[in-house]
């Protein structure tokens, strides 16, 4: 197998979610020499951004976006910490939890492995998120972006109380902060103060990738 | 055990015994963006709509479900119950995670309801049963706790355990009790349904409980989910689910319903199965 051969076809087996084929080919593609961050940004993030825009338009199901993740992440496994010795960057750092009072997990989980996929370093703090546990997060890992869930009208107003409380601990201006959930709409997120909001999955990378590119660009020395 | 639940005017029983109650799901403005905002805008037409075609399609009963976020959900609720009493005498189930809004609906409800939900968390047992007991409704409880959904059959029925002690220390028959044993999507984990269909049959051999669920959940993130809610329902029924909060404007859905009835022996001598055929034909012959 070329070079080339063993990128489409690890493209291909993501796509379809074909988890031992991806962890085969990423250890062939490795044994022959080539790149993590070859593997990584020619074959798996084009895969799963496929796989988000399938989804999008309607021609993808949940079930195909979590193999297609689940197929990923066994690779990026191996490729963590191969990563790491090269210094590539990843895209970005996403903090998500359920918030305080909420034990949904299952579009949460999605939004994690889709973000995954694009490249981002998820911390994945659970259900049931107290602000607190939001707050430390951010001081340990220091993330872009702070993404809380809620599935409830009740545990909803939990997205204000934590926005609050990153406000007092001074580190509102650390971090861009997503919102998310079934009842959750885009005026509500504008309402309690979060930067984004997305109805999917798919939509949540895109909002992340955007926030992260605003934020660097207003980092950069003028 | 036998749930009665009624409107002013209409008596409704759950039972094991009797025909499934099929409650229909569609008065709830989760993800149903224009309607959203009609309810902000107060303005209820649509439920004259959504009631028309849940009476039309066969429910039993209706649940009513105001969540708008950045409204003022126990006003809306209030409304819309006093509404609906006015146009249907199905009884009616009270949708709400807020306390007030629950105890605004069951102030202006008339009748005896079932409410939906409370859980198997201490603190929110304490708030909502009393609730239940002054008024004398129905309560359905969900077997989550402070930790999360349980992900076994056996957690769920400990903490169904815990709930029925909790119940009954608050003076609330268990027959005004209504378990929701959790329907999750099997678009996200294989075992789901399983697990839910395992729950459901230990909680009637062990029990004799009352259930119901959000049947409709089973499916989602799934093509053609009404293939996928009309085959999970007779499995469910089988297993001892005697109600489920479900669409009742998709007839071949509400069909399998009525004809599990009928072969699990809740319809005797297919007398419901056979003047719904007639109904049909007479229908179809005008």
């Amino acid at each position: 197998m070329s070079h080339e051969e063993i990128i489409q076809a690890l493209y291909n087996e993501t796509l379809a979610g074909n988890a031992p084929a991806v962890l085969e080919l990423t250890l062939k593609a490795l044994a022959e020499g080539m790149g993590p961050d070859t593997i990584l940004f020619d074959a798996l993030i084009p895969s799963l951004e496929e796989v988000g825009a399938r989804f999008e338009r309607g021609d993808f199901f949940v079930p195909e976006m979590l193999i297609a993740g689940k197929a990923m992440s066994g690779a990026l496994n191996v490729l963590r910490p191969l990563l790491a010795d090269t210094g590539a960057e990843s895209i970005g750092t996403f903090v998500m939890g359920t918030v305080k009072g909420d034990v949904h997990d299952i579009g949460k989980n999605l939004v994690n492995i889709m973000l995954e996929g694009a490249g981002f370093t998820v911390i994945d703090l659970g259900v049931q998120t107290a602000p607190e546990k939001f707050i430390a997060a951010i001081i340990e890992h220091k993330p872009d972006i702070v993404g809380m869930s809620a599935f409830l009208t009740t545990t909803m107003p939990m997205f204000k109380v934590t926005i609050h409380e990153i406000e007092k601990a001074g580190l509102r201006d650390k971090v861009a902060i997503m919102v998310g959930g079934a009842p959750v709409t885009q005026e509500y997120a504008d309402v309690v103060g979060a930067d984004g909001f997305a109805a999917d999955a798919s939509t949540a990378v895109r909002k992340a990738k955007e926030l992260v590119a605003k934020r660097r660009r207003a980092l950069q020395p003028a | 055990m036998h749930t009665v639940l009624s409107s002013s005017t209409k008596t409704l029983t759950i039972g094991h015994d009797l025909p499934f109650c099929i409650i229909g799901e569609r008065i709830n403005p989760t993800g149903r963006k224009k309607f959203q905002e009609q309810l902000r805008a107060g303005d209820l037409s649509q439920i004259i709509i959504d009631v028309q075609q849940q009476v039309d399609g066969g429910a039993d009963m209706l649940d009513v479900n105001m969540g708008v976020p950045l409204t003022d959900e126990p006003v809306l609720l209030s409304s819309a119950i006093k509404m609906i009493q006015g146009i249907t005498d199905l009884p009616i189930c009270i949708d709400s995670s807020i306390i007030e809004a629950l105890s605004a609906g069951l102030e202006a409800y008339e009748g005896k309801a079932l409410v939906n939900s409370v859980t198997g968390e201490d603190e929110r047992m304490e708030i909502i049963l009393p609730l239940i007991k002054r008024h004398g409704a129905a309560i359905i409880a969900l077997p989550n706790d402070e930790t999360g959904i349980p992900a076994t059959a056996k957690e769920r029925l400990d903490i169904v355990e815990k709930i029925m002690r909790s119940v009954e220390k608050h003076g609330i028959p268990l027959s005004d009790l209504v378990i929701d044993p959790l329907a999750m999507t099997v678009g996200a984990d294989p075992e789901a349904v399983k697990i839910t269909l395992d729950a459901v049959y230990q909680i009637r051999e062990r029990h004799g409980l009352n259930m119901t669920m959000g049947a409709s959940n089973v499916s989602f993130g799934l093509p053609n989910r009404h293939a996928l809610n009309a085959s999970f329902l007779p499995m469910a029924m089988v297993m001892g689910l005697t109600s489920a909060v479900m669409d009742a404007r998709t007839p071949g859905i509400v069909t399998s319903v009525r004809a599990s009835d009928l072969l699990l022996g809740s319809d005797p001598w297919g007398s419901n199965w056979i003047s719904r055929f007639r109904k049909e034909q007479a229908l179809a012959a005008s």
